[in-house]
């Protein structure tokens, strides 16, 4: 029985192919009352009158709260959970988050007051009678701006709306390579804002059982458990033992449903003052003005090579755009998901990086897949290939030349972290030779004669994942652990649940992890259940974001397996009457070593619960165990992405020929899931480069891209096929050797399809293209061009 | 969305008299003002449902041209074969509009008569010399798209088929707005026994012709002959996903590509 390394077919699939999946808004709790957040139409103002008397008198209407009902009940503010401290030591500002605003909106979409009515359609119609009066201030949205002088200020109490001015690496060090460098090459880049765009919007039901005093919330969750942790000890002060935190189904995260948001708490609150539960969904124009977006930098960074070609120093400063309040994790991407990553896949000895966070009249931005890895591996491999350019050496070769050497391992970087194995070489091999990289410029030669710009780009990438050793993030600000946890329940017949802290958002976890499990008990698919999201069944764990649910959450069920099978071992052994270091286990039998003698792991499960014959001396009934797994390291999955492009000078319009990806995942358990993580994460890697941008009015900071009308997100018909191929060094840490796959597509893909657009465009003198380089931008550079000329 | 009255007439004659209270729409498709509605963005009284009426469906060859029912939804005139034999530019425009959802339950009678400046139709029906049937009289298309959201409607008025005679030669050239799919720049060419007639949607705020182009095009059709015919970028949409002189830019290219692919 080998189920690891096969593409089982996804279990979950058949439910939600047909329509059969729970998601949140598919509950309904009798007696269900329903919620509409009234949110600022301004991106910033002052309330100076809120009167909600008509609206609570309208039919069907239950009841109306504002800002201060929630104050005056006591209800906190929303957490941040990582402090940064700026570069003088000083904590980092951090202005308090109310639930629902007070005197003062901070973003389109800000929310002001609730109401609660007998339908969505009476809370809608009574909001509209809710008569708010503004003081509309100047509005601020782009970082940049936000930090010049005389700019309008967020909070008050933060001056130069900085939220924290950090840094990473020695300044001096990194200034004296540049000096004595031979070449130093320079670029000016944005990072564009995104929005994350789950196919399910958020939603939430609040309920509260007046007999127990249980608390209950739904919620479209990545981690039930760190919303049950935020919400009751922050924000709501409700014991972990009287709140339970349900994520049923939910249809896609992306990041943007790890973070405690207002509506979760607005619910809970309410279903409790009410007595009635209490739901909320948003629709999509809300998922855009509510949903804490992704990315938004600008930043300058230098690369210094010596007369070899060998990188000398990177420095890099960078403005981060976190919106009008600290979301959850909001800090710590731009630092230490971020500038960590800047020695991507290189030997750069030397990396200095300073980050200002900045406050704006914008939604919150948050960790968006890859969560700083994008915007890191962006501007490297964006520096990497205009120094190939300035140099006239192939990119590829200047990589390898660079590249941390195979026998390395484990290699420290000059940002922190330490990478405990990888091999950038052989995957830029397998993506170029794939892509028939060596035969380019005859292609480029082709399109040429048609009248087409063609291009091609590489880009390599590394990733931090398996987020995270406790203690090393404990050290650097977090505020939470970041640990797995997970249950083996075997049950008497042999059958088995496994309760994991990890959170299946589309990854496919009731398949891989079944997968694990049917292999270490040596067990079939059908004997296994898998069981997330619910705070009353699993062990307190910390959820799925990070590419982490395998390398952690999966290492988490194999240490809690490795328990029940010694226990197996022990009851084996007094059943065979051997001694217990004589018992092997394989293939789901327990056998006395060099002997025909064994029991099934069904008759050691039934023996743990019927314990007639057992040895109670010694253990105790039952075969159930429980294990929490604090990782090491973080795990480093690498790879290699080359994308051939062709553009059209008349329009713009732009055509991905191939594209190649070639990535290190470590051991893959489910090759037709980590394909169909790396197709998403491609996907969207590919619509920040090309179609994906939010953007808000400089004047008004009104949000101009709040539908599909107007936000492009990428199609199956923008998208080339994906040729895949892996190429495995294990992690070294975990007994699986996994490293985690949901992100790579998504950080790697911006960077190869900017240098192979800066690739086709070099005859016409183009030495960057902001993203995404829509058919315009693309059309404006050759045109302008072509009139220079 | 708000309250409203819902009504569904088995009659043109019923259905313009339900048009004559305040704030009446009327509903083909949908697909426009059933989304705007969902946004609260409009507030209709009554809501009168064409989907019951007899004979507003169809697609008929007629007098060498085609006609075409305003209830026939743009996925029935993308697969009819008398559309594809007699001016296949046309039933390829309607493969081009929304996605399949939207084609399938969209309608060229919703469409001509919502008049929205990116849509695909008014620059078929204009390209093409195409008349406007309503219950009162019959329209040429280019009298019939009047403004931005504006047709030649009057209030009682429904549309009830539109005309479109047989052209020589026909292509419609579309470069998509990449988020919504409507066109940034959409251009018809076609050439008819009244001469070359080109028609430009989603540049402007409504549809409208080039007789620079048409009349170049008339002396020589081919596309060198509009290579240097530039559109005044005055007047053009500019927004966030072109600007006007990228728009300008567009429609003289789209317009040379129509050309081509009448050939």
């Amino acid at each position: 029985m080998a189920e690891i390394g096969t593409p089982v077919r996804r279990r979950e699939d058949y439910r939600f192919l047909t329509g059969q999946g729970t998601y949140t808004d598919d509950i309904n709790r009798p007696g269900q009352l329903y919620a509409y957040i009234l949110r600022s139409p301004h991106a910033h103002a002052r309330i100076t009158g809120l009167d909600t008397g008509a609206a609570a008198k309208t039919a069907g209407v239950t009841a109306v709260f504002t800002g201060k009902d929630l104050a005056d009940a006591g209800v906190g503010g929303l957490p941040c959970g990582w402090q940064i401290h700026s570069k003088d030591g000083s904590p980092m500002q951090e202005p308090p988050h109310p639930v629902l605003a007070l005197d003062r909106v901070r973003h389109v979409g800000d929310p002001i007051a609730v109401v609660i009515a007998d339908t969505l359609g009476h809370a809608r119609d009574a909001s509209e009678l809710i008569k708010i009066d503004y003081a509309v201030e100047p509005a601020i949205t782009n970082a940049s701006e936000a930090l010049k002088p005389g700019a309008p200020l967020v909070f008050a109490e933060v001056p130069g709306n900085v939220c924290y001015d950090w840094h990473l690496g020695d300044p001096a060090a990194v200034d004296a390579a540049l000096k004595s460098a031979t070449r130093v090459v320079k670029l000016d880049l944005t990072n564009n804002r995104l929005v994350p765009n789950a196919m399910e919007p958020r939603a939430a039901i609040g309920d509260f059982d007046r007999a127990t005093g249980e608390h209950t919330l739904f919620t479209t969750s990545q981690n039930p458990h760190v919303i049950r942790l935020l919400m009751g000890a922050f924000v709501l002060h409700i014991p972990e033992a009287k709140l339970r935190v349900v994520a049923p189904d939910v249809g896609g995260g992306f990041g943007s449903k790890i973070y405690h948001y207002a509506e979760e708490a607005i619910v809970t609150w309410a279903a409790a003052k009410l007595r009635k539960p209490v739901k909320w969904t948003a629709d999509r124009v809300e998922s855009f003005m509510s949903d804490a977006h992704g990315r938004d930098h600008a930043t300058h960074v230098e690369l210094g090579l010596d007369a070899q070609n060998k990188f000398v120093a990177l420095k890099v400063s960078t403005v981060a755009n976190m919106g009008a309040y600290l979301s959850t994790f909001a800090t710590c991407v731009p630092t230490y998901l971020y500038a960590t990553l800047l020695a991507g896949t290189y030997t750069t000895p030397v990396i200095y990086a300073e980050v200002k966070a900045v406050f704006t009249n914008t939604v919150p931005v948050d960790a968006y897949r890859g969560a700083g890895r994008p915007e890191a591996t962006f501007l490297v491999e964006r520096i990497v290939d205009l120094a190939a350019d300035e140099l006239g050496v192939d990119p590829a070769e200047l990589r390898r030349k660079n590249f941390i050497p195979k026998d390395a391992y484990p290699y420290q970087t000059p940002v922190a972290l330490q990478y405990d194995s990888g091999d950038y070489f052989s995957t830029l091999d397998l993506a170029t030779k794939a892509s028939d990289y060596a035969g380019f410029e005859a292609r480029r030669a082709e399109a040429a004669l048609r009248g087409k710009l063609r291009g091609i780009g590489i880009a390599t990438y590394i990733e931090a994942c398996g987020i995270a050793p406790s203690a090393v993030v404990g050290s650097l600000g977090a505020r939470a652990g970041l640990f797995e946890a997970a249950a083996v329940r075997v049950h008497p017949t042999g059958s088995v649940t496994i309760l994991t802290g990890s959170h299946s958002h589309g990854q496919g976890h009731e398949t891989t992890f079944a997968q694990l499990v049917a292999d270490g008990l040596g067990i079939p698919m059908e004997s296994i259940e898998i069981v997330h999201g619910d705070t009353a069944k699993i062990p307190y764990g910390m959820g799925t974001y990070g590419s982490r649910s395998l390398a952690v959450g999966g290492t988490a069920i194999i240490k809690a397996m490795d328990k029940i099978i010694a226990k197996g071992k022990k009851i084996a052994a007094h059943l065979l009457e051997a001694a217990e270091a004589d018992i092997e286990f394989k293939d789901g039998n327990f056998s006395v070593a060099g002997t025909d003698r064994s029991k099934s792991f069904g008759e050691i499960a039934l023996t743990a619960y019927v314990p007639h014959n057992f040895p109670h001396e010694e253990l105790e009934p039952g075969l159930d165990e429980t294990a929490f797994y604090d990782p090491k390291n973080f795990t480093f999955p690498s790879g290699a992405y080359v994308a051939e492009v062709e553009i059209d000078p008349d329009t713009g319009t732009l055509e991905i020929c191939s594209f190649n990806a070639s990535d290190d995942f470590g051991r893959i358990i489910n090759p037709m899931i980590v394909a169909g993580q790396v197709h998403g994460g491609l996907a969207q890697g590919i619509g920040q480069a090309l179609l994906e941008n939010c953007v808000y009015d400089q004047a008004t900071g009104q949000l101009l891209t709040a539908s599909y009308n107007d936000y492009a997100m990428p199609r199956a018909d923008d998208l080339p096929h994906f040729a895949l191929s892996t190429h495995a060094t294990l992690c070294t840490h975990n007994p699986l050797g996994g490293k985690g796959c949901g992100e790579a597509g998504a950080i790697g893909a911006p960077a190869a399809i900017s240098n192979a657009i800066v690739d086709a465009l070099k005859p016409v003198g183009v030495r960057h293209v902001e993203m995404p380089a829509t058919p315009e931008k693309l059309w404006r550079a050759i045109h302008q061009h072509k009139a220079a000329a | 969305m708000y309250e409203f009255n819902y009504h569904k007439p088995a009659s043109l004659a019923d259905a313009a008299k339900l048009l004559a209270g305040e704030e009446v729409k009327l509903v083909a498709g949908g697909m426009t003002l059933v989304p705007t509605l969902k946004q609260r963005l409009a507030k209709p009284s009554d809501l009168v449902d064409l989907a019951a009426i007899g004979g507003l469906k169809g697609i008929k060859e007629e007098g060498g041209g085609v006609t075409i029912g305003a209830m026939a939804r743009h996925a029935e005139v993308n697969r009819s074969a008398d559309v594809k034999r007699l001016i296949p530019a046309l039933a390829a425009l309607a493969g081009m509009i929304g996605d399949p959802a939207v084609r399938n339950r969209g309608t060229i009678g919703g469409s001509v008569s919502n008049n929205d400046p990116a849509a695909d139709y008014p620059a078929a029906l204009v390209g093409l010399g195409a008349t406007v049937v309503t219950t009162k009289r019959e329209v040429p298309a280019e009298q019939f798209f009047t403004g931005m959201f504006e047709t030649a409607l009057g209030q009682e008025e429904i549309v009830t088929a539109v005309k479109f005679p047989k052209p020589q030669a026909a292509a419609y050239q579309k470069f998509k707005n990449p988020a919504s799919r409507y066109a940034i720049v959409g251009v018809f060419v076609a050439k008819t026994a009244g001469g070359v007639r080109v028609a430009v949607t989603g540049a402007g705020p409504c549809v409208f012709r080039v007789p620079a182009m048409e009349a170049a095009l008339g002396k020589s059709f081919s596309a060198d002959a509009i290579k240097d015919i530039a559109i005044p970028d005055s007047g053009l949409n500019s927004d966030i996903h072109a600007s006007a002189e990228y728009r300008a830019h567009l429609v003289n290219v789209m317009a040379r590509r129509a050309v081509a692919a009448c050939a």
